[in-house]
């Protein structure tokens, strides 16, 4: 009886509490509101947005309404995390491996790269680069091209534009291939634990992801053009590019301070991960015969990976979440646009900044679930 | 590659080391006169081939170089070190040369060009950087807004806290068991008293000086130590109820967890600063700072749990089992058996949210008050000093590289300690 009442008395008043907090606000919005006269509600949402956004995906124009405003703000979110987890991603894994170099300027340059970037807050970065760095760029029209076809301005970085023709054809080609190159890569594992027998899946695999895109080309009518970037005289001083796609300044400085921020922390992530192999590993492999590379391929990196991939998954998922920091040099992504200006123009603050909480949280559990069931997997299974 | 560089190495080792060192030297001569006097000795080469022409001498240097075993200590470590194969060789090559190029630039601009001298925008002559811009701002970096004649008061109430922080190691040994109890409960409790009577002001003849007005860095230390000392025992509640047995209390502390970890900083401090003042009691006023210290306790307090909860996890089932038979129950067998072996064990990820914590105090500046970014914005569209971003930004990353570097070093260093000691 006794130990009863010792279980279930502290539940009570933990949940009581829980409660009483939550009554306690909601009762207070409650009045809150009543005398600001704003009532509680998502309706909103369909109403015209009425505001610009200076960089977007997607056809946006002030007509449109908040809810396409906030899938517009979030398809900019996601874009520059895609594309700061790309180059971080390239950054770390060469850093990591840098650090474990035998060379020893290399060794450190790498050691040292890894403490300047980690220890400057990421806020100060992304004002560096916006407000510092990328001010000194030169003027469009006294820009020099870079690689002959794209230009880095003051007012951002032009690139020539792809402009397809039966772009469709071409992504489902895309598509078999890649849906073949699952196939062939079954079919080899079959083969191999069969009759022993090792299929040239790499080359089979690159000669199909060449070749059916290439076919496409040859018989499937598509095109591609490109359209380069011209300097346009809008005033006597005034010049811009046109033509070609322009990644705005906030964009550049915001996947620059990101990747270079993130890329230290996935360095760690590298090379603790290769440290955590033992030598016996490697010299287990070789002494049954293995070659170099299939040491690497087939007993290495399987083993690095597992250590390396999750905590580096958590680095994605922190990479996604500072990408809100774009609201501070304002690139419109979802914080600046829905939370800032959507927030400013309706006044809903409870809605506004609900949505904006739940949509980074169903980002991260949804990236946590899939950890986990990754993990699950590649568990080590103990007999 | 090997080979045929191997082909026209002379059989003599002696006249490889000589032909070598040779090479090398010319080669970081050129590089070293080009960069620091701009003297260009292979600027008689057509075309782009001067730009390659130290790499390529080196490289044939550092291959000419490379034997198994010399006699020469100098050149065997060297070997060793930076000239095991092509590869490497012509990495090191690139990087000297690259920190080579890079370094008489930035020393002009940081300091042989740099001027530092004067009051106004106009001392700034030369094409360095512009100190006297962060010396006349520097004030104002410190302390924000906060009157000049009353920053005596930010210098001694940050001493007193300082100072009594290290109370504790001057405890006596019978005082020794309160040491917990003073620096979870006492001592925040000073601290905040401390600060709200020093900083803020208002009685004891203190002129009441608003929140609006503090910023620079001392608002930094200030968020980031508030925050420190309350999200830790937030913290480790959260991460006892994590392991609890009692469902309603875990899941309750899972969802409280996952929440916070899984939504970023700004709309958190976004949530403070709007949302949240809906939520209290219509005549009831509560400081933005204060809300903001609030949140990101709040914030960081499930970051912090999750540390714990990794040190509670780590020890062994052993110690819970012998604690219950010794007859403890939870709060005995907590207190006194099971958490001070978690907390030695979790200090270095401890130190490590700490840090950043403190990186994420800047962000702050998104609300609205005036830390270090914030002043920084302040100044650059000053209409008389405009133009000097990039100093005022480098000024900040230095501090808080140093702030930051530090900490780093400190934990690492707890972490070997405690290493050993297992």
């Amino acid at each position: 009886m006794n130990n009863k009442i010792k279980r279930i008395l502290p539940q009570l008043l933990t949940i009581l509490f829980v409660v009483f907090v939550f009554g306690f606000f909601t009762i207070n919005a409650q009045v809150n509101m009543d005398n600001r006269g704003i009532d509680f509600g998502f309706g909103f949402l369909s109403q015209e947005a009425s505001f610009d956004m200076q960089f977007t995906l997607l056809d946006y124009d002030g007509q449109d309404s908040y809810l396409w405003a906030y899938v517009v703000a979030l398809l900019n979110t996601l874009l520059v995390s895609f594309l700061g987890i790309i180059f971080c991603t390239i950054l770390g894994v060469i850093i990591g491996i840098a650090r474990l170099s035998q060379n020893f300027l290399i060794k450190n340059s790498a050691a040292w790269y890894v403490e300047f970037f980690r220890n400057i807050p990421l806020l100060l970065q992304i004002f560096f680069w916006y407000y510092a760095a990328l001010r000194a760029l030169p003027l469009p029209e006294n820009a020099q091209p870079w690689f002959g076809v794209t230009y880095m301005t003051i007012k951002g970085y032009y690139i020539p534009s792809m402009i397809w023709e039966n772009l469709n054809v071409f992504i489902s080609c895309l598509i078999a291939a890649i849906v073949a190159i699952i196939f062939i890569r079954i079919y080899a594992k079959k083969i191999q634990e069969k009759e022993g027998k090792q299929l040239p899946v790499l080359y089979m695999s690159l000669a199909l992801i060449t070749i059916l895109p290439l076919l496409s080309f040859l018989m499937g009518g598509v095109t591609l053009d490109f359209e380069i970037p011209v300097l346009k005289q809008l005033a006597q001083t005034s010049f811009i590019y046109e033509g070609g796609v322009a990644l705005p300044p906030e964009l550049i400085a915001l996947v620059l301070a990101l990747s270079l921020y993130t890329s230290t922390f996935v360095a760690e992530c590298v090379r603790a991960g290769i440290q955590g192999i033992s030598k016996g590993q490697k010299e287990a492999a070789a002494s049954v015969g293995l070659t170099p590379n299939q040491i690497l391929k087939l007993v290495i990196m399987p083993q690095a990976l597992r250590i390396i991939i999750p905590p580096t998954t958590n680095q994605y998922l922190n990479l996604t979440k500072n990408s809100s920091l774009a609201a501070a040099i304002a690139y419109p992504d979802l914080v600046l646009v829905f939370a800032g200006t959507a927030l400013m123009q309706t006044g809903k603050a409870i809605e506004i900044v609900g949505i904006t909480m739940l949509t980074y949280l169903s980002i991260s559990l949804a990236i946590a679930a899939l950890m986990n069931w990754y993990n699950k997997r590649i568990e080590i299974k103990e007999k | 590659m090997n080979l045929s560089l191997n082909r026209i190495k002379s059989q003599n080792q002696m006249t490889n080391i000589y032909i070598g060192s040779a090479l090398l030297i010319l080669s970081i001569l050129d590089v070293f006169l080009n960069s620091f006097f701009r003297i260009n000795i292979s600027g008689s080469l057509p075309g782009n081939l001067s730009i390659f022409f130290p790499l390529i001498l080196g490289f044939l240097g550092l291959s000419y170089l490379r034997t198994e075993y010399s006699g020469y200590k100098f050149l065997d470590s060297l070997n060793k070190n930076i000239n095991t194969n092509n590869f490497n060789a012509f990495l090191t090559l690139f990087i000297t040369f690259a920190i080579l190029k890079a370094f008489p630039p930035a020393l002009s601009w940081m300091i042989l060009d740099a001027n530092i001298s004067g009051d106004t925008k106009e001392a700034c002559t030369g094409t360095g950087a512009c100190w006297t811009y962060i010396k006349v701002w520097l004030k104002r970096f410190m302390y924000g807004m906060y009157p000049n004649e009353l920053h005596w008061r930010i210098n001694s109430a940050f001493l007193l806290v300082i100072g009594l922080g290290f109370v504790g190691y001057f405890f006596k040994e019978n005082l020794k068991k309160y040491l917990a109890l003073y620096y979870v409960v006492i001592y925040p409790i000073i601290a905040f008293l401390i600060i709200y009577y020093l900083i803020s002001g208002g009685s004891f003849g203190l002129v009441w000086v608003e929140t609006g007005a503090w910023g620079g860095l001392s608002l930094t230390f200030i968020v980031s130590f508030f925050c420190l000392i309350f999200c830790f025992p937030l913290g480790m509640i959260l991460a006892l109820g994590r392991r609890s047995s009692l469902p309603a209390i875990r899941y309750i502390s899972v969802g409280y967890i996952e929440f916070w970890r899984g939504v970023p900083l700004i709309t958190v401090l976004f949530m403070s600063s709007v949302m949240f003042p809906m939520f209290l009691p219509q005549d009831f006023f509560m400081d933005k700072l204060v809300r903001v210290i609030i949140a990101i306790t709040l914030f960081e307090a499930a970051y912090c749990a999750e540390v714990i909860r990794g040190g509670l996890q780590a020890l062994p089932r052993g110690q819970y089992d012998a604690a219950k038979s010794l007859g403890m129950g939870y709060w005995k067998m907590h207190i006194f058996v099971i958490l001070p072996q978690a907390l030695k064990l979790v200090i270095p990820g401890i130190a490590n949210t700490f840090l950043a914590l403190v990186k994420d105090t800047p962000l702050i500046f998104v609300v609205g008050l005036a830390e270090i970014a914030g002043m920084l914005a302040l100044a650059k569209t000053n209409p008389k000093w405009l133009g000097f971003a990039m100093e005022g930004y480098i000024f900040a990353a230095i501090i808080f590289w140093i702030i930051c570097y530090a900490m780093s070093k400190y934990s690492y260093n707890l972490e070997e300690k405690y290493k050993t000691e297992r």
